[in-house]
């Protein structure tokens, strides 16, 4: 049985990469549970502060990237007195196997939290055979 | 998937619950009176305080607010769920219970406090208490 596993403040990771981007702003990679059942995999990312409209997903040579961005002008006219996290955008990648019918991939953001139903081509799913 | 109920269930999840009050931060020097989660900025704006923190997939019923002097109570379940028949291929999220509180320097007007829960970000607003605002001096 897998424990649940305990709450506990972790760092936001950081994404690093050789290429740089034009604009400003720090990116993190957002953590994601990914589970599958019979009829699609499913992603799910927490992206907290991450509005529908600024939530850019595209699927490209088979991958898939997900690319959430905060709106800083919230934080307009405040001073930072006590800070324990950083802010910052999402963004994440990733490969996905011919398994996947990739016209059919659906988004939903609640509370933050993305959840992108990838499902599963006609060929992949489990058929039963039917006995004679 | 849980095949037989787990016996050490309950050992194993107090001695967690310990374990991980010996990791927090909570007994090193910070203002946060429980726990360390979830990780809040404070901020400043005039005199008054907003204090955010990210609480992503937790709604509002799971939410527990209070205020009492200066010290502000932040308490909750994360949850995280999946669909019975799922096989899970990463696990990253973490879910719990938490349970933090802040205590402030200055003396807040509990009454005008306002908290707000969107997309996962709470804002927490604490306007200062009229009899600790400071007096601006001018300078001759």
């Amino acid at each position: 049985m897998a424990a649940e596993q305990e709450l506990a403040v972790r760092d936001k990771k950081e994404l690093v990469s050789k290429d740089e981007k034009a604009s400003p702003g720090r990116y993190f990679i957002p953590y994601a549970d990914i589970y599958e059942t019979e009829d699609a995999l499913t992603v799910v990312m927490e992206m907290p502060g991450v509005e529908k409209q600024a939530l850019d997903i595209g699927v490209e040579r088979d991958v898939v990237k997900v690319d959430g961005r905060i709106d800083f002008s919230k934080y307009d006219g405040m001073d930072p007195v006590y800070t324990e996290y950083n802010v910052g955008h999402y963004t994440r990648s990733f490969t996905l196997s011919n398994k996947i019918d990739q016209e059919q991939i659906s988004a939903q953001l609640d509370d933050g939290v993305l959840t992108l139903t990838l499902p599963k081509a006609k060929e992949a799913q489990p058929r039963k055979i039917a006995i004679g | 998937m849980a095949l037989f109920p787990d016996p050490f269930g309950t050992i194993s999840s107090l001695q967690q619950a310990l374990d991980a009050f010996r990791s927090s931060g909570w007994l090193a020097s910070s203002p946060s009176g429980g726990g360390s989660y979830p990780p809040l900025n404070m901020f400043r704006k005039g005199d008054d305080f907003i204090i955010i923190t990210e609480v992503p997939g937790i709604n509002k019923a799971d939410l527990e607010l209070q205020v009492k002097g200066n010290t502000i109570r932040l308490a909750g379940t994360k949850r995280v769920s999946y669909p019975e028949k799922a096989s899970l291929h990463r696990r990253e999220r973490l879910a719990g219970r938490f349970d933090r509180a802040v205590t402030l320097p200055v003396q807040i007007d509990a009454d005008g406090v306002k908290a707000e829960c969107r997309d996962g970000i709470l804002a927490l607003f604490l306007p200062r208490a009229e009899r600790d605002k400071p007096k601006s001096i001018q300078i001759a």
